[in-house]
């Protein structure tokens, strides 16, 4: 186990850069999901703490080691990789003792070990097959498993959920966060999607271009994004954006704020209720609900035109066309700066 | 419904019997070339003998006997089989740095092996005549033909084996990084069992082309390192043609080749990558 501390990473493919100075520090067991949106950097990070990608500039050191010049199986990292990358010739058995092997680790050792992670993944049964005779969810356990077997400082994923269909993913997700209790190990994952960053994380790194936008829990996130981008990332539905102008005249005075016209209002479907004029917040006038029993998302359209959502526990009884006031708690109301983006107190 | 049923059927059975027709007319010569192998020289240009003649295996036993058609043999089974091998000893590292470490500059140096082919080997048969003959001394020897052969189709090893490594996916071969595997052993253990298909097809179509080569074998031997295709060209020669045993030493100069072609081909499609990723 070990901690991770990551000081002005740089990459660059020729004259592009891609990673532009990430400083992270990453504390022994934790689990921390670099999350953003697809081409942000979040894989070529990883990649580069694996030790897959060359590091252009900075510093990554394992523990207290600097590894940039490091060959990545001497990192004590494991990767599992999102197509698997099982070795398609080698039984389940010889995949998860390959590693072992080439460290030349003695027969009855290797057995042990491999033994032992096939039962913590519940995999003993497959051990002779070969890659092709197993499920996408099995062969996923396989690449963890072979990571696991090698017993790892850092375990590194790289969307290792991706290529699974819904229900499995749920169920894999849960058995990884289940596996992390376990082996109490430093794990970093990567994904883009944000309900695996919530569910599993101890830290979340938010990426965008290459550049961390904010680092915290997942609470942390969710309740104070540093900017607008992070606000619209963390939560589902997005958090809806509004300039003073599409709220309510009184808007001002309920959120306890001064909305200039370079500040955009952030609220979250999930907070707004509806309200009477006097607490009204924002009015919108429906367009379509999407009921799903728990709860119901409601479209609508401010009359300067600006979609939102609002999440409600029961569908409004009033008809699509007809216009619906919303109020929210002034403490779950986020302000941003317009142009910038940063979040304003 | 019927009637589309009808016309398909019948065309259906139109472009089975072209099929037929267009692979009887290719095949003929080939026929041809047997058949009249098993006539004797007289026979062979007799319009009486054309189709009805008494068979004979003269000139079979003739060419074991008298044209040494064994030592011409092994000489196609020696230098096919080492210019082979010696292409893909240099390929298969070529093409793997190639596949899975591309520079910027992989797509040039592809296309500049490739072009290595478009010179005309006419262009080279004086300067490589006499290179080989009056300065290097290695004239008609087998060292000579191996390298020969191999160079000529390295290009085309090269290639073949960069596609077939192109479609293992690279996730493997990283995972063989982080499992610790040597160069050596990323090679032995991962590349060369899932590429092995396409490596043995590689290392069929090298072996076809090197004992098919007919151009630099003829121009570059006598007796000594001589191929198969010099057993031919020799029996065309000085005292007119003589068909029936011509058609003998090219049976039995081609007989092994599509032999060996013909038991190979269903190996060859096997790929092994199947299940390795989602």
């Amino acid at each position: 186990m070990a901690s991770l501390t990551l000081r002005d990473v740089r990459k660059s493919y020729g004259d592009t850069q891609v990673i532009h100075g990430v400083d992270l520090d990453i504390d022994d067991g934790e689990f921390v999901v670099f999350v953003g949106p697809s081409g942000c950097g979040k894989s070529t990070l990883l990649r580069m703490i694996a030790g897959l990608e060359e590091i252009s500039g900075g510093t990554v050191a394992i523990g207290d080691t600097v590894v940039n010049e490091v060959a990545a199986s001497k990192r004590g990292v494991s990767m599992v990789f999102q197509t698997y990358a099982l070795y398609p010739h080698m039984t389940v058995y010889k995949n998860m003792a390959f590693g072992l092997k080439q460290i030349k680790t003695p027969k009855k050792e290797i057995k042990e070990r491999v033994t032992a992670a096939a039962e913590i993944l519940q995999i003993t049964d497959y051990l002779d097959r070969t890659p092709r005779n197993l499920s996408g969810g099995q062969r996923q356990r396989v690449a963890i498993g072979r990571a696991i077997v090698r017993d790892p400082e850092v375990f590194l994923f790289d969307e290792p959920l991706s290529n699974l269909d819904a229900a499995l993913r749920v169920q894999t997700r849960k058995e990884i966060a289940r596996l992390h209790q376990r082996l109490e190990t430093t794990m970093i994952y990567v994904t883009h999607d944000q309900v695996e960053a919530m569910t599993l994380a101890d830290k979340i790194v938010v990426l965008r271009d290459g550049i961390i936008e904010q680092v915290g829990s997942p609470m942390d996130l969710y309740e104070r994004p540093d900017n607008s981008f992070v606000a619209q990332f963390i939560g589902s539905p997005k958090m809806n954006f509004f300039a003073a102008g599409d709220l309510t005249p009184n808007a001002g005075s309920i959120l306890g704020k001064d909305i200039a016209s370079n500040i955009e209002v952030g609220l979250r479907p999930e907070h707004l209720y509806v309200a009477d004029a006097a607490n009204a917040v924002v009015d919108g006038s429906m367009e379509l609900v999407e009921n799903l029993g728990e709860y119901a998302l409601v479209h609508l359209r401010t009359a300067s035109g600006v979609e939102f959502i609002a999440k409600t526990e029961k569908p409004p009884a009033a008809p699509n066309g007809s216009v619906v006031s919303f109020g929210i708690d002034a403490s779950l109301s986020h302000l941003f700066d317009k142009n910038t983006g940063a979040r304003l107190t | 419904m019927a009637a589309v049923a009808q016309k398909s059927r019948f065309g259906g059975a139109f472009w089975t019997v072209l099929a037929w027709v267009v692979a009887l007319i290719f095949f003929f010569p080939i026929f041809w070339m047997v058949f009249t192998s098993f006539k004797t020289d007289a026979d062979a240009v007799k319009p009486e003998h054309l189709l009805f003649f008494k068979p004979t295996l003269d000139n079979y036993l003739n060419m074991t006997e008298n044209y040494d058609y064994w030592r011409f043999a092994i000489n196609s089974v020696i230098t096919a089989s080492f210019a082979t091998l010696f292409a893909l000893i240099v390929g298969v590292p070529c093409a793997y740095a190639m596949a899975f470490n591309p520079s910027r500059h992989t797509k040039d140096v592809l296309v500049w092996m490739l072009s290595t082919k478009m010179l005309p080997a006419a262009a080279v048969l004086y300067p490589m005549t006499f290179l080989t003959k009056n300065f290097l001394d290695v004239f008609d020897t087998h060292f000579l033909v191996i390298l020969v052969l191999c160079l000529i189709n390295l290009p085309i090893v090269i290639w073949m084996l960069f596609t077939y490594f192109k479609e293992i996916p690279k996730e493997i071969i990283e995972a063989g990084k982080m499992d610790g595997v040597s160069t050596w052993g990323e090679i032995k253990d991962i590349l060369i069992p899932l590429a092995w298909g396409g490596m043995a097809s590689t290392a069929l179509l090298t072996f076809i082309f090197c004992w098919n080569e007919a151009y630099w074998t003829v121009r570059l031997t006598t007796t000594e390192a001589a191929t198969l295709s010099k057993l031919i060209e020799g029996n065309r020669a000085p005292e007119g043609l003589f068909f029936g045993r011509l058609s003998a030493v090219s049976t039995a100069a081609v007989g092994p080749i599509v032999i060996l072609g013909w038991f190979c081909q269903k190996q060859l499609v096997r790929g092994l990558t199947f299940g390795a990723v989602k």
